[in-house]
């Protein structure tokens, strides 16, 4: 009980301060926590990355595989995401089927990628209709902290980037792989910006202690040229048409910063 | 199978696919009160939308842990008929209606007293007959008129409207085509009273500041969802008011006799 009440009081105590513009670990309430991003680090992925935002900790995997394109895309390769909240990453993930939260973190980082058309599908294609190559970006969230939307979207992209495409040949409709490697084809990098609404104000990347406070929750993704190209609200509570806005220009200046950490120009 | 590309989604004259101007929602007719067993229900077409929802609560929870302390839980499920769509869905619940379960619930916790009634259960059903683009947003509004008309109290209506990038042009309330051929699409959930946006959601390619007009014009559908949603449920309550009166002058004209 006496933890409970422990509980409450940071709670109340991050909303005063995030009131007055200060938040419990110290930052401003547009900073992010410290990024660390680690490319390739999984030999049998094609890529891979892992990213550390504050404590949270986030792999992903991508793997490459030969499948059968979408009718209504018949010339452009696929692109699939899951994210799997593991036991291992929280005591309050459970195992079992993707639950709502899982299932909502791979649509939003999917989102991000489709939406800014990230991967150039059509150079997957290997037989229009019949054959083309499947993306898989798998999420394994590690340690949860708060934030996974953002750490899981720069973990993807940072392993998109670091993803190796076999040098393959068509013989008799079948593939075969031949030695070698070039990296996979991409035009664009969707940076994904959360906020969380607490007393009223928006901060950016709260942590898993904020997240226990915040009224609700807004994800934008950016892509390079600095427009906007997915969105999510999460959580219940609300925003004004005004805070929407005020969200969007942070995001803009945000995504901005961390593609940086990911995209080297 | 696919349908094929349109040339044009947006013609010379700023006319769309379906003959609508850029800023003018499809026809919406609304029913509330239609399903005999559920406690609150209500039907809505929105262009070729079919959509039912159904309220059943607050009522006993189970499973039993799934009860909160100071609140009615709100639970939702968005599902699609198989038949709703040109190619058979599957009846199994889907990725996106999963999500979609969650969002809409979210949209609408936040118009419900949920703490009048802790331990308890609130269920909502949305199924959707015929889908043509939109449907979050027309189960949003049909949903909450299934709420009031449950008679669960609650601080607001929840309205809801899409508006995007079409054919290089903004426009309001996207069908199936224009959400799937188009640049952009925004749905968005509103309560007009209380200045609150409960859900917000996008794909697609927006400028900052076609974003900031976007979302201005989903607003403004919102609010004209808000009307039909008031006048829906008038009708209903005038309709059973006159029952009511006639029933009693029939009443009195008996005692009279």
């Amino acid at each position: 009980m006496s933890s409970i009440m422990a509980a409450k009081v940071r709670q109340k105590r991050i909303a005063e301060l995030i009131a007055r513009g200060k938040r419990l670990d110290g930052r401003e309430l547009n900073d992010y926590r410290g990024i660390q991003v680690e490319s390739g680090l999984i030999e049998r992925a094609e890529g891979s990355a892992r990213v550390r935002l504050g404590k949270t900790e986030v792999l992903v995997g991508v793997k490459i595989e030969a499948g059968e394109p979408f009718p209504d895309t018949p010339n452009e390769g696929v692109l699939t995401v899951n994210a799997e909240l593991v036991p291992l990453a929280s005591p309050t993930f459970e195992p079992g089927p993707p639950d709502e939260n899982s299932v909502e973190l791979a649509r939003v980082v999917d989102r991000g990628i489709r939406e800014s058309k990230a991967i150039v599908l059509e150079e997957l294609c290997v037989e229009p209709g019949k054959k083309v190559f499947v993306v898989f970006v798998d999420v394994y969230v590690l340690n949860h902290d708060g934030n996974l939307i953002d750490a899981s979207a720069l973990a993807a992209l940072a392993a998109l980037m670091n993803t190796k495409m076999f040098n393959y040949e068509v013989k008799e409709g079948e593939i075969k792989i031949k030695s070698g490697y070039k990296p996979l084809p991409t035009r664009n990098y969707p940076i994904a910006v959360t906020f969380a609404k607490i007393a009223d104000k928006l901060i950016v990347d709260p942590w898993l202690d904020e997240e226990q406070v915040m009224d609700t929750r807004l994800t934008l993704a950016v892509e390079k040229d600095g427009k906007i190209c997915a969105m999510q609200k999460g959580g219940y509570g609300y925003f004004t048409a005004q805070q929407i806005l005020e969200a969007s220009k942070i995001a803009q200046q945000k995504a901005a910063e961390l593609r940086k950490l990911v995209v080297k120009e | 199978m696919s349908q094929k590309k349109h040339e044009k989604l947006i013609d010379e004259n700023d006319v769309r696919i379906d003959g609508r101007k850029l800023n003018e929602m499809r026809p919406v007719k609304i029913e509330v009160g239609i399903l005999g067993n559920a406690d609150g229900s209500a039907y809505i077409e929105q262009g070729k939308n079919k959509i039912l929802a159904a309220v059943y609560g607050p009522r006993e929870i189970h499973p039993k842990h799934q009860a909160l302390p100071d609140r009615a839980a709100l639970r939702c499920r968005y599902h699609m008929a198989p038949f709703s769509v040109q190619e058979r869905k599957s009846p199994a619940p889907s990725r996106r209606e999963q999500e979609l379960s969650k969002v809409i619930r979210e949209s609408l916790e936040p118009s419900i007293f949920t703490e009048y009634y802790p331990r308890t259960a609130i269920d909502l059903f949305i199924e959707v007959l015929q889908a043509d683009g939109g449907t979050r947003c027309a189960g949003i509004t049909v949903a909450s008129l299934a709420l009031a008309d449950a008679g669960i109290p609650m601080r607001d209506l929840v309205s809801a409207c899409a508006a995007g990038k079409v054919g290089g042009r903004l426009v309001m309330d996207l069908n199936d085509m224009e959400d799937k051929e188009g640049e952009a699409d925004m749905p968005l959930a509103y309560m007009p009273n209380l200045n609150a946006i409960t859900l917000l959601q996008m794909d697609g390619m927006l400028t900052g500041e076609e974003f900031e007009q976007v979302v201005n014009m989903a607003i403004e559908g919102c609010k004209q969802i808000n009307q039909l949603q008031k006048e829906a449920l008038k009708t209903k309550y005038v309709a059973a008011k006159e029952a009511e009166t006639e029933k009693e002058e029939e009443v009195e004209e008996e005692a009279a006799e």
